[in-house]
Order: structure tokens, then C-alpha cells, then sequence
């Protein structure tokens, strides 16, 4: 498995900081967002390799950075991390060709989008760079991930905003219980903290603007004060493996996706349905699928945005628990890193089988005041250590798109 | 060496990514230097740049070496 986030770089260095409860959120850097709104978000720290900072010369040749939006570095930053973890490098024509990729993203190169659209309105056009199309086309970090290794199996791409990180590894779980492969690479990357990203969903009144002053308060799920989700970008990627093929090479294995579950709102493009129906639905089908008592699952790492629908999403949760909610444990780690959008769901199943792993419950920073009472545990400023065997992460997306996994431990 | 010559190799050196002793200007971009077809398209773009030139699809064509590029950009300049 590997990591990128505004935590810094790597699996362990990752789950650490977040077990200890920091922030990976602060002012944006990268660019000056004083014209904007929203003035945070969460960005991967450059700086050395070994402080857990990113540089990106030790991970993508410099004459190659050029040929690719800072999505797909991220992409290949955290798909280098996790082929090298798994030890999966196959040398036969034959393994190559059953070891595919599936990395989506929610919006894909928008930065190099917006170079290029300038260039054209300023005449230019004739001066696009050859590389502008497979710098900015979604499908691009699985196809720079195969010609990297030689996977040689499926390639393919999710794209479903912020649902997409879960999609793709549930669908590459998926594509490996039909034999179309047997080892995927599967996750999510994304990189569009930048004044295009941020002002769109500024229109969109979905980040937060009251915490400008004080950005690691700004992703606040469930809180009372929260007002709107805190953008963030990294990338999460897993490698996926039919369990008799990982067992017979003695691959470490983390855990096993047991339960993958998919639903439509068909409500509104932005807003979630009464009650979180089309939520609920997606984690019923999750459990469905997973063949097990829903009592079975300790943790629920949730969607939880810091926005008005944490509420709808807890209601869900309760929904489906009924009378064991209060023996669960649910956190948003969004808290934490902001929302990864298309490699959220990605990430934070990540962090879902590491709570299995070492039985901890991330915690959900910030959360002073509820504005919803529950029954359940929201882990609140402090990580928990907890019996977890079974845990459900979600994952929701414009459009009305809702996926929800369930990952046990081996 | 003229000063276009050193200007293309320098461009060349960048865009490439590889060793200034391996820009001779015998050398190939595609078959020495590593470039494939889009990187030879954002060559000549940078060429056209470098040296305020036209280099029209039919000629970039022809520029397959540093030699080539070199001479094609002398010619221009010198009309």
C-alpha cells in the first residue's frame, strides 16, 4: 500500500501523525489564494525523502515531470510506494499480463487544463505542448503505472469525483473475482488545489472560508461550527490480490476486501437525499455482499465532509446499526488531510485496514460540539484503541454516486 | 561552434533530459537521445521559440539529427 497526503509521504509516516492527531491542513502555499474565499487546504510537504516530505526528482524524472499534471506524480509516487511494498514484480510474459492497473481520479490535470486554455486564448495555439492531452487525461496514472512495471493486464480508470477511490478498488476486487486478473493496482490520485479547483468549489459554496486564520480547525465533521469541506490532494493506492496467489509467494497481506456495495441518489447533483438513503442503500449492499452481521463491523472511517450532510450521513449509519450503534466506532479523517476527492475514498481505506492492523480508531480533529447527538463513538481529538476485525469506509460523489467497502483483517 | 549550435544543444540538453556529450551532431534524437515522436514535436516548438523561426510540418520532418536542426535554423537565419 502506499501514501501521499498533506500528512507527508508513506504508508507508516502517514498513520502515524495520524494516530498522534495532527493536521496536514495550513494556508495554501502553492499559490497566493487571497482573491479567493477559501485561503486553506491540504498540501503534500515538499521538502527530503527521508523527512517524509516529497521530492518529486527522486520519484519522476525531471524530464518527465513535464509530461504530466502533479496528479499523475502523485499517482506515481504512492503506485511506487505500494508495488514496491507488495514485492510484486513480475518478470513472465504471463504474470504481466494478469497484473492490471485501475487508478482513477475526480478531476484529472485541471491545472494543466487551465495553462493550455490560456495559451489558445492568447494565440498560441500552435505553441500547445504535444504532451497537453496525456498530461491531463484521468486514465493517464494507470497508463504511466503499466509502462513503469509492465502490467500488462487490464488498464483502466474510475471516474466518479469524490466516490472515485473506493470505486476503483472495489471494481479491481471485483475484476479479479471474475479472473480477469489476478493482481490490480487500484486507487485514486488527485491534485487540484489550484485557483481553478478551489474557486469552482468555492462557487459551488462547498469549502470552508470561516477558518481562514486558523486552518487546522477548518475540517471540523460533525462539529456545530463546521462550513464546508477543506480541499486536499495526495494520492492512495493498494495492490490487490487473489488470495491463493498472494498466500503461494508469501506476499505480506494487510487485509481482504470482503464487502463492496454501489448506489444511486437519482436526487440532485450536489446534494444528498433524505436521510442519506442512496448512503444507506450503498453500505447495505456493502454488508450484503460481505456476508456478515453488521454488528460484525468495530469501525466506519466515514465520508463526514465538515459539511451540512456529515448529519445525513450519521443518520444512515445509525440507520443501519439500529440497536449496536453504540459499539461502533466512526471517524472522519478528512479532519486531518481535508477532502482528497477522487483519492479520499482510496486513502481512507487505507487507513481502515491499518485500524484493523493495529487495532487503533483514527480520530476526528476538531470535533468540540456536535451538533447531532449520537449514540455512536465519533472518536473525537483522540485516536482510540479498540477491538477492530471488520471496518466499513465511504465514500460519496456529485452527481449522486455512492460506494461503500468492507475490508477484514487476514 | 557557432552560437546557434550552442543554443540548440543546450534546448536539447533540457528537453531530453540527457548528457551534454551525447548531443553530437551526428546524434539522432530519436535513436540516441532517447526522444519518441512527441518529444520531437516539442523539440522543433522550442526551436521555433529559441529562435523566433517558422519550422513548417514538412521540414520538421526532415529534422532528425542536431545537425539537421542546427542547419535548418542557420539557413532561416541567414535569409
Amino acid at each position: 500500500m502506499g501514501i501521499v497526503s498533506p500528512l507527508g509521504l508513506g504508508l507508516e509516516h502517514n498513520w502515524s501523525r495520524l494516530i498522534a492527531g495532527e493536521s496536514g491542513i495550513g494556508r495554501i502555499a502553492s499559490f497566493d489564494p487571497s482573491d479567493l474565499a477559501a485561503h486553506v487546504a491540504g498540501e503534500v510537504p515538499v521538502g527530503p525523502t527521508e523527512a517524509g516530505c516529497l521530492t518529486l526528482s527522486d520519484w519522476v524524472p525531471v524530464k518527465d515531470q513535464k509530461k504530466m499534471d502533479r496528479f499523475i506524480h502523485l499517482g506515481l509516487v504512492a503506485a511506487t510506494e505500494a508495488v514496491e511494498d507488495s514485492g510484486w514484480k513480475p518478470e513472465s510474459e504471463e504474470d504481466r499480463c494478469r497484473t492490471g492497473v485501475m487508478i482513477g481520479s475526480g478531476i484529472g490535470g485541471l491545472q494543466t487544463i487551465y495553462d493550455a486554455s490560456i495559451t489558445v486564448h492568447e494565440g498560441r495555439a500552435r505553441r500547445l505542448s504535444p504532451f497537453f492531452i496525456p498530461s491531463a487525461l484521468i486514465n493517464l496514472v494507470s497508463g504511466h503505472v503499466s509502462i513503469k512495471y509492465g502490467f500488462k493486464g487490464p488498464n483502466h480508470s474510475v471516474v466518479t469525483a469524490c466516490a472515485t477511490g473506493v470505486h476503483a478498488i472495489g471494481d479491481a476486487s471485483r475484476l479479479i473475482m471474475l479472473g480477469d486478473a489476478d493482481v490490480m493496482v487500484a486507487g485514486g490520485a488527485e491534485a487540484a488545489v489550484c485557483p481553478l479547483g478551489i474557486a469552482g468549489f468555492c462557487s459551488a459554496r462547498a469549502l470552508s472560508t470561516a477558518f481562514n486564520d486558523a486552518p487546522e480547525k477548518a475540517s471540523r465533521p460533525w462539529d456545530r461550527d463546521r462550513d464546508g469541506f477543506v480541499m486536499g490532494e495526495g494520492a492512495g493506492i493498494v495492490v490487490l490480490e487473489e488470495y491463493e496467489h498472494a498466500k503461494a509467494r508469501g506476499a505480506r497481506i494487510y487485509g481482504e476486501i470482503v464487502g463492496y456495495g454501489m448506489s444511486g441518489d437519482a436526487y440532485h447533483i450536489t446534494a444528498p437525499a433524505e436521510g442519506h438513503e442512496g448512503a444507506y442503500r450503498a453500505m447495505q449492499a456493502a454488508v450484503r455482499s460481505a456476508g456478515i452481521a453488521v454488528s460484525d463491523i468495530g469501525y466506519v472511517n466515514a465520508h463526514g465532509t465538515s459539511t451540512m450532510a456529515d448529519d445525513l450521513e450519521l443518520q444512515a449509519v445509525e440507520r443501519l446499526f439500529g440497536d449496536d450503534a453504540g459499539k461502533l466506532a466512526m471517524s472522519s479523517t478528512k479532519s486531518a488531510i481535508g477532502h482528497l476527492l477522487g483519492a479520499a475514498g482510496a486513502v481512507e481505506a487505507i487507513f481502515s485496514i491499518l485500524a484493523i492492523r493495529d487495532n487503533v480508531a483514527p480520530p476526528t480533529l476538531n470535533l468540540d460540539n456536535p451538533s447531532t447527538e449520537s449514540a455512536i463513538d465519533r472518536v473525537a481529538h483522540e485516536a482510540q484503541r479498540r477491538r477492530i476485525d471488520v471496518a466499513l469506509s465511504n465514500s460519496f460523489g456529485f452527481g449522486g454516486t455512492n460506494a461503500s467497502i468492507i475490508v477484514r483483517g487476514v | 561552434m557557432s552560437e546557434i549550435a550552442d543554443k540548440v544543444k543546450k534546448i536539447v540538453v533540457e528537453h531530453l533530459g540527457v548528457e551534454e556529450s551525447k548531443v553530437t551532431p551526428e546524434a539522432s534524437f530519436i535513436d540516441d537521445l532517447g526522444a519518441d515522436s512527441l518529444d520531437t514535436v516539442e523539440l522543433v516548438m522550442a526551436f521555433e521559440e529559441a529562435f523566433s523561426v517558422e519550422i513548417p510540418e514538412d521540414a520538421a520532418e526532415k529534422i532528425a539529427t542536431v545537425k539537421d536542426a542546427i542547419d535548418y535554423i542557420e539557413k532561416q537565419k541567414a535569409a
